[in-house]
């Protein structure tokens, strides 16, 4: 079952079209990516999910019912666009903001001294946030989205404005909540963390969706039949089928040649090993899947998949 | 508690508990006195040297009638003026010089001084020889007792005026005491209109800027954002204002009892010397309190705080969606000088009311929300009539509750909004966002 969807969502602002008919499907548990380039529309999406903005047509529904206002609580939202507010003590700030979510006093309390424990900031509970280094702002920013136990957390842009150590920290925390059964929706144009931490991911561009499903499915998809192997003497027989596979590049260091060789259409990868063990003493066999970022940059600049 | 609860607990804790509006708070009253007083006071320090008058007087009719003062000596002298001219001796301020009969030729006493001569020396001759010249005057038509005659057909005169109420009784009104209780509740609206009014606006900014919006209103409706800051102020400007009343009311006491406490024993001698002075500042006083209980200063002040909050409501709103809809600071001027302007026109036609508070500007003004919360309370303390009052309040409402509605549509689209501030076409289109 679906955590979250969305139906033919519109939006339209004075002079274009941010949305036009997206429909995703979150799965519960899953750390959904969504991506594409910047000014596609991601950002216009998530407020619509948040609530912060109605669309003009279209629906978002929670677990298969529409979205009501109660939904907000069951959100946690870490937008793009962080901030605090400077002049506030930090502990104050975050009593105030997880209040606003929904917690009672003692409760919104309890739950930040455990997690500003965790994160060995408990010392700043009574600094100004200004008073903070950029890093522990973020800290407290990642607290004050998941200190009400959320059902669903939307990061925007998450890693953005991290440095590395702390990049890695938020990575780490979102695995961790991915293991308790949240479901984590995830907006970015860094791909490489997307093959690292999706397991589906929705591309939209100009406005629309234009690629959807599971990153696995979607790389195999986009796959050109490419494949590095690497031999390590010229098999004795029979010659090369050129007709079975093309050699794109070749290259001999110590006895070893690397070659990347293209699998011609019609013909399985067994068949393709079978006929290049005949040539070949082979050391390793892999199949070139495209990374996302290839992905992503073959779909928004316009190369359709199926023509490669 | 509910969200909006939340809000304005916190927004209004955070701004209480500043220093700087303790500090405002406590000193405002005593600022105000001293912008009052202390240039009045300060007209009034003489420079505490006393300065030679030389008097040139060929009649020697005029010299022995200048009496010494704090400040002036008046010395005769028989030197020529040319003398004094000529004499590197500054001894002498300045030089008064009477060639002939003043009652024939005015132009005949004339002052010479190397600085500019301060208007009470001049006063003070002026008077001295005023005096003279009319007893001198009064002498040539050989009346007797002239003098006595004229003391006694001095008459003080200031008209009662009574106003006649619905039932025919009668009151004793004073359009001073109305005036001054008018215009001063007119000020505190229109001053506090625009401090807090700027205070939402810069709230809203920091929010804005701060870039913890965007988090704020996925937890919160934009509307109860918006609201919750606008009635926390609200609330930090009665505080304010409450707190000022009680601070004014026990400088009053403490003044009072000073007043009474501490007079000088001579000034009750005197008083006893000629007891007909004393029934008479007692009417004065009395006829003041007369006044002040005609004014109706409960319903006064009912009608003070629903002003008060209706014109907050109102133009608190639209510097909220001000505040909202830009970027930066500077680009507010734009949008804040109309509304600016509006207010200061209020306030000019509540000034103007003043001289005639049933008039067509005060009517009007009156009734028109933008102006009405400001121009009425002019009005108020000349007695207005009841439909007047309801019409002009449930007016000042219902815009306010207007302005709000469109001001949180605005607001809501424009606090995600950022770079290029937005022009009119563009607000009107935020508006109609679904």
């Amino acid at each position: 079952m679906d955590f979250l969807e969305t139906e033919n969502v519109v939006k339209q602002f004075s002079g274009h079209r941010a949305l036009n008919n997206v429909s995703i499907h979150v799965p519960e548990g899953k750390i959904f990516g969504l991506l594409g380039p910047n000014g596609a529309g991601k950002t216009t999406l998530i407020r619509i999910i948040n609530r912060i903005m109605a669309p003009d047509s279209g629906v978002v529904r929670f677990g298969g019912r529409d979205s009501c206002p109660g939904d907000i609580y069951r959100i946690g939202y870490m937008p793009e666009e962080r901030g605090l507010y400077k002049k506030m003590k930090v502990g104050e700030q975050a009593l105030y903001l997880a209040r606003l979510k929904g917690l009672s006093y003692t409760e919104a309390k309890k739950r930040l001294t455990s997690w500003f424990e965790k994160f060995e900031i408990m010392s700043w509970w009574n600094r100004k946030l200004e008073e903070l280094s950029k890093g522990m702002q973020q800290k407290v920013q990642f607290i004050i989205t998941v200190v009400h136990n959320p059902e669903l957390l939307i990061f925007d842009e998450p890693f953005s404005g991290f440095d590395p150590i702390n990049a890695d920290l938020l990575k780490h925390e979102i695995m961790e909540l991915k293991e308790t059964g949240k479901t984590i929706i995830f907006s970015t144009h860094n791909m490489a963390s997307v093959e690292e931490i999706c397991d589906e991911i929705a591309l939209i561009n100009k406005s629309e969706l234009v690629l959807s499903g599971e990153v696995r499915e979607i790389r195999e998809r986009f796959k050109t039949n490419t494949f590095r192997l690497s031999v390590s003497s010229r098999g004795e027989g029979a010659d090369i089928v050129p007709d079975r596979f093309s050699v794109l590049s070749e290259n001999s260091r110590q006895g070893v040649t690397e070659l990347h060789i293209r699998r011609e259409k019609g013909i399985s990868n067994s068949a393709l090993l079978a006929e290049l063990a005949k040539s070949y003493e082979i050391l390793s066999f892999v199949e070139e899947l495209p990374s996302m970022n290839e992905v992503f940059i073959n779909t928004v600049s316009g190369t359709n998949p199926s023509q490669v | 508690m509910n969200k909006i609860g939340i809000i304005i607990k916190r927004e209004y804790l955070r701004r209480v508990s500043k220093k700087s509006f303790l500090i405002l708070t406590l000193l405002m009253p005593f600022l105000v006195a001293a912008l009052i007083f202390v240039p009045f006071w300060l007209s009034r320090i003489k420079s505490g040297e006393v300065r030679n008058i030389v008097v040139i007087d060929t009649t020697e009719r005029y010299a022995p009638l200048f009496q010494d003062t704090e400040s002036y000596r008046f010395i005769g002298s028989d030197k020529s003026l040319e003398e004094y001219r000529n004499s590197s001796d500054k001894e002498a301020f300045a030089i008064l010089s009477i060639t002939g009969d003043l009652l024939e030729n005015q132009n005949a006493a004339v002052m010479y001084s190397g600085k500019q001569i301060p208007g009470d020396l001049s006063r003070l001759v002026n008077q001295t020889l005023r005096q003279q010249l009319e007893s001198e005057k009064l002498a040539t038509f050989n009346i007797p007792n002239l003098k006595e005659i004229i003391a006694d057909s001095k008459v003080n005169f200031s008209i009662q005026t009574i106003k006649w109420s619905e039932d025919g009784s009668e009151n004793a009104s004073s359009s001073a005491i109305a005036s001054i209780i008018g215009m001063s509740s007119t000020l505190i609206i229109y001053m506090f209109i625009i401090m807090y009014g700027s205070m939402v606006m810069q709230g809203v900014l920091e929010e804005k800027t701060n870039r913890i919006v965007e988090l704020m209103v996925s937890s919160v409706r934009p509307f109860d954002l918006m609201m919750g800051k606008i009635v926390a102020l609200g609330f930090v400007g009665l505080t304010q204002l409450f707190l000022w009343g009680i601070m004014i009311t026990c400088l009053l006491f403490a003044g009072m009892f000073f007043m009474s406490g501490g007079v000088d024993p001579s000034i009750i001698q005197q008083g006893m010397a000629m007891p007909a002075a004393v029934p008479a500042e007692m009417e004065g006083i009395s006829q003041i309190y007369q006044v002040l209980d005609t004014i109706n200063f409960a319903e006064l002040g009912v009608f003070f705080v629903i002003y008060f909050i209706g014109g907050y409501l109102l133009y608190a709103s639209v510097f909220a969606a001000i505040g909202s809809s830009v970027s930066q600071q500077e680009d507010t001027q734009q949008f804040m000088t109309p509304i600016i302007l509006f207010i200061v026109f209020a306030l000019y036609a509540g000034i103007y009311s003043l001289e005639n508070p049933d008039g067509p500007l005060a009517f009007w003004c009156s009734l028109i929300p933008f102006t009405s919360p400001i121009v009425m309370m002019v009005r108020l303390p000349f007695e207005v009539a009841l439909w007047e009052k309801l019409l002009s309040i449930v007016l000042l409402y219902v815009t306010a509750f207007g302005i709000t509605w469109v001001s949180a549509k605005i607001y809501r689209v424009g606090i995600l909004m950022y770079g290029k501030k937005p022009d009119m076409k563009e607000l009107i289109k935020w508006v109609k966002y679904k």
